[in-house]
């Protein structure tokens, strides 16, 4: 048996019939570990004692402590989420040698739920980036071609899963930091409605729309992650008293009659040829299942950048002041007096790209530019939700591309980071309006690289774009993996 | 010479007396070790987050209505970006765009008769650490222990025009405070604070002159003083021609001097935006209905109640509502014994002069109201001398003692005991012939002198009326 | 037209945000933050006049806890990752001189 080509409920499943062990999911992440991860570099820190770990979730399934039907499958987190005891470095220097003495929530929710946590992926340092380039600790190799990047900045955690180096991992998404390294790896990852998953414990880059979520090999597995990571959080103001949490019985493969909504301006120039096709081809499938889709338009679209870029760039510079040499993290050897140590600490501890967000964002929010960049921004912000709203109120569900393109070059996109910033298009209005966004892939390009597409709800409707994912899954069949023409 | 005024606006920090901290489940208790009253939120550590305390809230509403403010229904908290070390996270989360409570006032008096401050603003905001200085090691030291201590900034229009309205003004809302039980503002442990921004004008000017703003001001004397130095320090700068600089500026009370606090790091921009942290705060109008209704009574209230009700006069009422807590003592000691107006003498006597004699704080008299209403009742009945009873309420005042018990156990009753009492006069009488003679013979004026021998030798025991109706019948039988 | 960025604006930048750049590291920053303004300068297309800034997606219930102690003495824990600390302080430069 191939225990790695299985999905984590496939794992979860075969632990439960006693058909395989915790401990041999565990090994098997391992194993492709070994093999792969001196390429791909998607973990920037492993844990062995999940053996240990796995021995007692064995203990635990058998007693009945765990009865989830991910007990014992290994999980990946992404570095910007705290685990109690282990270093959490947000990829970043001024962070290296910091280990939390706490847990983020869903941490707890995952240990909880019996799953074995393998360790720790990489990303764009402070998950600000669209390639995890911008680590402080060396790239990560999209495994479907190692001169690619996995897309950003959960790309350690997209790459992972792609790789079989774990069946399930975590990422975040600020501005389509899951949704966008899924689609690049050929994976299927979730940005829940904003509030959905405590944000108690993730490292916040831009607090008003960061979100953790799951990324997993389908769909299912995707929601069974996320039935165990959502609900209230008391240590989360933002945190919201959901009860609609069940969303596993949500895929029921039927979507005769929703409305699929796609925005015209979103096929447009700038959209790669093979991309769009990939995307026409969904359309169809979806029609074929019964589903209504229409075009519609978005006139919002071209202000969607350049207000989440002031928004999150000015979030950013505020929540990363507090990494300054004093309560943690890394301090420069050398300063002379107070300011000296907070300068020299910072423009050592932080590399080029977090450094132009803080830059942009002390300017956006400073003395005679907050009223015309940074509240035009939040008025900005307030026209585009009102825009999905409106779409809301006549479509189910709305489709778009989850990237302009497949995974660049590695490389390539760092030299000019407007551009680079340009290519999340289509996922950052997620964020802005706090509405719930999947991917899911849907093709290949002619060289081989994963494309997806992304489904995306109104707020609390996370059910829809399961269901409507999943149907289309079903549909397509399944995705092959990296390395291989043959299917998973 | 020009004639000029001093024109005063104060920024008044006062710590609110919650049991945690305003964003997290840490303890606000004074004087721990340091950094033990510390956690992820208020050390600012990656990952954490604020969530607020619904006391401070109420705390600010009781605080804002007290002082006739306007509240802002719909109310947000905003970043304040600064760096320093005793500020963990580099931001203080406090309020700029929507302040809780805003547009109110209070009226104080001074030597100049009653006069209304106006209140810009009040608003909700984290304290920060302490920070020492390690002389040995020429560095500094912080302790988280008071980071995220809740306060309210109350903010007062350039109003005051001179110290005496500025302590007028302070005292005002000490006093206020302390009666809403918001805050303890204790000067000494930090927990009222007041920076001053201060300007001068020629009388009878329109314009506001430049003004400084002073900090570093730990009581009401070094307040006092730190007027009268920039005032004049102004006033100089002014008359040589030479214009006042808008700056911050630290005092010094040793050197009763200021000095500006001017660093080129400091930007001065704080680039406050919305917390995305702490969603909104909705205040309903039931809510501050129910505030409202459970608001105690303030001084003004009770001191025109002791008026009316008791029947004290203006002065006393005055003293005795300095301090709710005294007032509280006065009113329970009063309820228990059943005359207000004998229980208000002995406060105006007894109660504050013990006070002051042992240099005490009012908030720390600590008697119960039972004791020394169980002695007022004894003095009332004759059953110890008033004499007695002050010596004894001192053990009271000091340790609380019974009253009952301790006068009993020292022999300081009052006996009733009459055949005693015939003895000690016969014995008094036989010693003392001549006076004697002369009471048989009708001199009244020596029954003085008999009563004070009698009570002499009784020590205090007897009671006066009783020792003069006995001596009567004594000296009757010898006729 | 958007704000011009001088060498004086990216010297106030570099203060707010505690950074500070080599020359040519401040002429690519300066070009580079040139280059966004101008592109995020389109937001002036919109007439957002009437528009209230949204700072919070949901704002509809009041979040508060109860004034009750959770916390105990975490003092070890919260040090231990301080870069320099001394009797059970974490300790810095100088602040006043």
């Amino acid at each position: 048996m191939e225990l790695e080509k299985l999905t984590a409920l496939q794992l979860g499943e075969k632990i439960k019939q006693r058909q395989v062990s915790v401990l041999d999911g565990v090994k098997t992440v391992f194993e492709q570990i070994e093999k792969q991860d001196s390429e791909v570099h998607a973990y920037l820190d492993t844990y062995k004692e999940a053996y240990k770990r796995a021995e007692e979730v064995q203990k635990g399934i058998e007693d009945g402590t765990y009865t989830s039907p991910l007990a014992g499958v290994p999980i990946a987190i992404k570095d910007n989420i705290c685990i109690n005891g282990k270093k959490t470095t947000c990829a970043s220097k001024i962070l290296e040698n910091f280990v939390p003495q706490y847990n983020a929530e869903v941490i707890d929710r995952l240990e909880k739920a019996g799953l074995v946590i393998i360790g720790k992926t990489n990303m764009d340092e402070f998950a600000m980036g669209s390639t995890t380039e911008t680590s402080a600790y060396g790239i990560t190799r999209n495994p479907w071609n190692l001169e690619h990047v996995p897309g950003g900045s959960s790309g350690g955690s997209c790459a992972a899963v792609a790789a079989g180096e774990t069946y399930l991992a975590l990422g975040s998404d600020t501005g389509g930091s899951i949704r966008q390294p899924s689609s690049y790896c050929g994976v299927t990852g979730i940005k829940p409605t904003y509030g959905t998953v405590s944000r108690y414990g993730l490292v916040a880059y831009a607090s008003s729309l960061d979100q953790i979520g799951p990324v997993g090999k389908d769909v299912s597995d995707c929601a069974a992650l996320l039935e165990i990571i959502a609900g209230h959080d008391t240590k989360d103001s933002t945190s919201m008293k959901r009860e609609d949490l069940q969303f596993s019985k949500e895929l029921t493969g039927d979507i005769k009659g929703m409305k699929f909504g796609v925005p015209e301006e979103y096929l447009a120039e700038g959209l790669d040829l093979e991309v769009k096709a990939s995307f026409m081809g969904v359309l169809d499938t979806l029609k074929e299942l019964g589903a209504e889709v229409e075009f519609f338009s978005i006139k919002t679209m071209e202000y969607m950048i350049p207000a989440y870029y002031i928004i999150a760039s000015a979030e950013a510079s505020s929540n990363l002041e507090r990494f300054d040499g004093v309560k943690y993290g890394f301090r420069a050897a050398e300063y002379e007096g107070l300011h000296d140590m907070y300068k020299k600490t910072r423009t050592a501890g932080f590399g080029e790209e977090v450094k132009r967000r803080i830059m942009l964002g002390s300017f956006v929010l400073s003395s005679g530019y907050y009223d015309a960049y940074y509240l035009k921004a939040l008025r900005t912000k307030a026209l585009i939700k009102k825009e999905f709203d409106q779409a809301f109120g006549k479509y189910d569900v709305l489709l778009a591309p989850a990237s302009p393109f497949t995974a660049p070059k590695i490389g390539e996109s760092l030299k000019d980071p407007l551009a680079m910033y340009l290519g999340d298009i289509y996922t950052v209005a997620v964020n802005l309006c706090g509405l719930p966004g999947i991917t899911v892939p849907c093709g290949k390009d002619s060289k081989g690289l994963p494309i997806g597409i992304q489904m995306i709800g109104d707020c609390f409707m996370e059910k829809k774009i399961l269901r409507a994912a999943h149907a289309y899954e079903t549909s397509r069949g399944s995705f092959a993996v990296p390395g291989e023409g043959g299917t998973r | 010479m020009k004639q000029y005024e001093t024109v005063i606006g104060l920024e008044v920090h006062v710590e609110l007396a919650t049991k945690t901290k305003i964003f997290c489940g840490c303890s606000t208790e004074f004087g721990g070790a340091p950094n033990t009253h510390t956690c992820p939120v208020c050390t600012g550590m990656p990952g954490s987050l604020p969530v607020l305390n619904k006391k401070v809230v109420e705390f600010a509403l009781k605080a804002g209505l007290a002082a006739n403010c306007q509240i802002h229904q719909y109310c947000k908290f905003d970043r304040k970006n600064y760096f320093y070390p005793d500020n963990p996270q580099n931001y203080q989360i406090s309020q700029l765009y929507l302040p809780i409570c805003h547009d109110g006032w209070v009226e104080i008096e001074t030597s100049a008769g009653k006069k209304k401050i106006r209140i810009h603003e009040m608003h909700m905001e984290e304290d920060a650490g302490k920070l020492i200085h390690d002389e040995w090691e020429d560095c500094s030291l912080v302790d988280y222990n008071r980071s995220g201590v809740p306060l309210i900034e109350i903010v007062s229009e350039p109003d005051m025009r001179s110290s005496e309205e500025v302590i007028a003004y302070l005292e005002k809302l000490r006093c206020m405070m302390q009666y809403l039980g918001v805050s303890d503002c204790k000067l000494q442990e930090g927990s009222m604070r007041a920076d001053v921004n201060l300007s001068v004008r020629e009388v009878g000017a329109e314009e506001f002159g430049t003004r400084t703003e002073m900090k570093n001001l730990n009581s009401f004397k070094a307040i006092a003083r730190a007027i009268e130095g920039e005032r004049e320090r102004q006033i100089e700068l002014i008359e040589e021609g030479k214009a006042v600089t808008q700056e911050t500026r630290r005092w010094d009370d040793n050197k009763e001097y200021s000095y500006a606090m001017r660093s080129k790091e400091d930007a001065k921009d704080y680039r406050y935006f919305p917390d995305p942290d702490l969603p909104p705060i909705h205040i309903s109008d039931a809510w501050i209905e129910k505030i409202k209704a459970e608001q105690p009574e303030l001084r003004e209230a009770k001191q025109a109640r002791y008026q009316e009700e008791y029947g004290l006069p203006a002065y006393d009422a005055g003293i005795l509502t300095e301090s709710r807590h005294l007032a509280g003592l006065f009113e329970e000691t009063a309820a228990i014994y059943g005359n207000a107006k004998k229980t208000a003498n002995w406060f105006m006597g007894e109660v504050l002069r013990l006070t002051k004699d042992k240099a005490m704080d009012p908030e720390q008299v600590s008697f119960s109201p039972k004791h020394l209403a169980d002695l007022l009742v004894m003095v009332e009945k004759s059953e110890v001398s008033p004499q007695n009873a002050k010596k004894v309420f001192e053990k009271v005042f000091a340790e609380d003692i019974d009253p009952v018990a301790y006068i009993e156990e020292h022999g300081l009753k009052i006996v009733e005991d009459t055949g005693l009492l015939e003895e000690t006069i016969n014995r008094i009488l036989d010693a003392n012939p001549g006076p004697l003679s002369e009471l048989l013979g009708g001199k009244d004026k020596v029954m003085g002198f008999f009563v004070g021998q009698i009570m002499k030798e009784m020590k205090g025991k007897a009671n006066p009326a009783s020792a003069r109706e006995t001596l009567m019948k004594e000296v009757e039988k010898r006729k | 037209m958007a704000k011009i960025i001088d060498d004086e604006t990216m010297e106030n930048v570099c203060i707010l945000a505690k950074l500070s750049l080599s020359e040519e590291e401040k002429e690519k920053a300066k070009a580079e933050m040139q280059k966004m303004l101008d592109y995020v300068e389109k937001l002036d297309e919109l007439d957002t006049s009437e528009v209230e800034p949204m700072s919070h997606i949901f704002q509809d219930e009041n979040v508060f806890r109860e004034d009750v102690v959770t916390n105990g003495d975490n003092k070890e824990a919260m040090l231990a990752n301080a870069p320099k600390a001394k009797e059970g302080q974490y300790q810095v430069p100088k602040t006043i001189g």
